[in-house]
């Protein structure tokens, strides 16, 4: 297996685009990828697009070849290959180009993800992504994404010890971040009142524990490594690439509030790395809701099971913390276009480990990245390098 | 959901049959025609589910799909059935009554409606024992 790098990044602003395309959006952020990359589009010799549910959100499917078409490839006739697994399509689209560097199939490869959200209103949005579970038995049954998530909340409340305040300062440290991200869908800076006297949406979830509803778009460039010089100065290394699966629904799970695919994904990274959580210097994980920080932090091995909301509360994930958590401001400051949240992880990796985040920069050599798909039957994690 | 897809459900939604395993033992709800502990050497039989269960953990959805939008405040809850498996389903009672650990058992029940004319859904609902 060859060595992979990062050479370029590229992201849309999250938000809510009304005036721009789901393609547009695509190409916006592929071409912000390739200028970082300094190289041409005829470079290219294959593409993955992360992408969960254009089918539903936008009412197009054969996303592969709309993407490729539009980035002017597909008269190159440049393979273009659309990878699904719900919230986690974009990490496995990363994945994937991973693989197929390593593998020796393929040289240059755009690694992208894309969602566009908004065209459908909010009842119709909670409907499509309640489809990320199993729809026969726990949509049918009136399950919604954040009633699922408030579900695994009220579990670990009853089992561990975790304030509805600790809680809360999960989204009040990914707002802080997201304010100095000029990405990020919020920049606003918010309080634990702001977060306690929000209105309910699954108890005890209320509207600031819920990443909100967005469009946008995220890019990469990946390459061998042994090539990478030829493109850029500071490539950043693919260290590990892990995947793991578990049940579809919920209920089936051993444990409520442990992801067992967490957990195994995190593990096998760690393994292909030959790192520990010790060695890592920030992580971007899955906080579609505030509950699933707390879940990741401690299912990922930096803390265990139950500290995490103490650790959260004393500042130690928080930006200079010892274990900076979401720097980008997370899928709840930063927003969480579905199918485009891993790609945009590994963009906010990329940008730490070169030392260009700005404001929010930390002093960082080894960065991870985890994405979940529902809640937590498809998790996918890396881990990046200088 | 189309009325195909929901008919063929019927027999599990109506009744809580599910399947067991006499391989291993191990019951299923919702019904599986793969044991996964035994895979193909297991041998998969129809298992009628007494009701009886316990909340394992629940929440309240306030907002909802389109579809359940208008039965919004519910109770959503996992179930362990008394046999092992566990569902997810709602729990007919007020959001308050609502704790983990609390004794319910099934009851049949309208579940939602494909709009104002469309199929009705009945299925599982949970009430609390005590
Ligand atoms: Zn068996």
């Amino acid at each position: 297996m060859r060595d992979v790098a990062v050479i370029g990044v590229g992201c849309t602003e999250f938000g809510e685009h009304w005036s721009t395309s789901f393609r547009d959006l695509f190409v916006n952020a592929g071409a912000l990828a390739l200028e970082d990359a300094g190289i041409s589009g005829e470079k290219i010799d294959a593409l993955y697009v992360g992408n969960m549910s254009a089918g539903r959100f936008v009412e197009q499917e054969h996303i592969g070849a709309l993407i490729a078409d539009y980035a002017g490839l597909a008269t190159k006739n440049v393979p273009s290959t659309r990878v699904e697994a719900a919230c986690a399509s974009g990490g496995l689209a990363f994945r994937q180009a991973v693989i197929a560097v390593a593998s020796g199939m393929e040289d240059v490869v755009v690694a992208a993800g894309v969602e566009k959200m908004t065209d459908v209103g909010t009842g119709a949005s909670v409907d499509m992504l309640a489809s990320a579970a199993d729809r026969e038995w726990e949509g049918f049954a009136g399950a919604t994404f954040p009633g699922l998530y408030a579900m695994i909340a009220n579990d670990y409340m009853n089992r561990y010890p975790l304030t509805r305040e600790q809680l809360a300062q999960v989204a009040v440290k990914n707002h802080e971040n997201g304010a100095k991200n000029p990405i990020a869908q919020f920049r606003n800076r918010i309080s634990v009142d702001t977060v306690l006297s929000s209105s309910l949406v699954a108890d005890p979830l209320r509207l600031f524990d819920c990443s909100p509803i967005t469009d946008g778009a995220a890019a990469v460039v990946v390459v061998p490594l042994e090539r990478a010089h030829e493109f850029t100065d500071s490539p950043v290394r693919v260290l590990a690439s892990a995947q793991a699966s578990d049940t579809i629904s919920l209920h089936d799970r051993r444990d409520i509030s442990t992801l067992d695919a967490t957990v195994a994904a995190g593990k096998r990274a760690f393994d292909l790395a030959g790192l520990s959580h010790k060695d890592i210097d920030l992580v971007e994980v899955h906080d579609c809701f505030t509950i699933a920080e707390i879940c990741a932090i401690e299912d990922l091995g930096f803390c265990k099971k139950g500290e995490a909301g103490k650790l959260t509360a004393e500042g130690v994930t928080a930006l200079g913390g010892k274990i900076p958590v979401n720097t980008s401001g997370g899928l709840k400051a930063c927003g969480h276009p579905v199918g485009a949240t891993g790609i945009k992880q590994i963009c906010e990796v990329v940008t730490q480990l070169r030392g260009d985040a700005g404001a929010r920069q930390v002093d960082a050599e080894i960065g991870m990245t985890h994405n979940v798909g529902g809640t937590g039957a498809t998790v996918v994690v890396h881990i990046l390098g200088v | 959901m189309s009325v195909s897809r929901f008919w063929r459900k019927i027999p599990q939604r109506y009744n809580l049959v599910g399947t067991q395993c006499t391989n291993c033992g191990r019951h299923f709800f919702p019904p599986r025609s793969l044991c996964p502990d035994c895979r193909r050497s297991g041998h998969i039989v129809d298992h009628q589910f007494n009701g009886e269960g316990t909340v394992v953990t629940y929440t309240v959805i306030r907002s909802a799909s389109d579809q359940f939008e208008h039965t919004t405040p519910y109770v959503l809850a996992i179930v362990e059935l008394d046999e092992g498996p566990r569902l997810t389903a709602q729990v007919a009672c007020l959001p308050e009554e609502a704790k983990i650990g609390m004794r319910v058992h099934s009851v049949f029940r309208r579940v939602a409606a494909d709009g104002e004319s469309g199929t009705i859904h009945y299925g599982t609902k949970f009430v609390p024992s005590e």
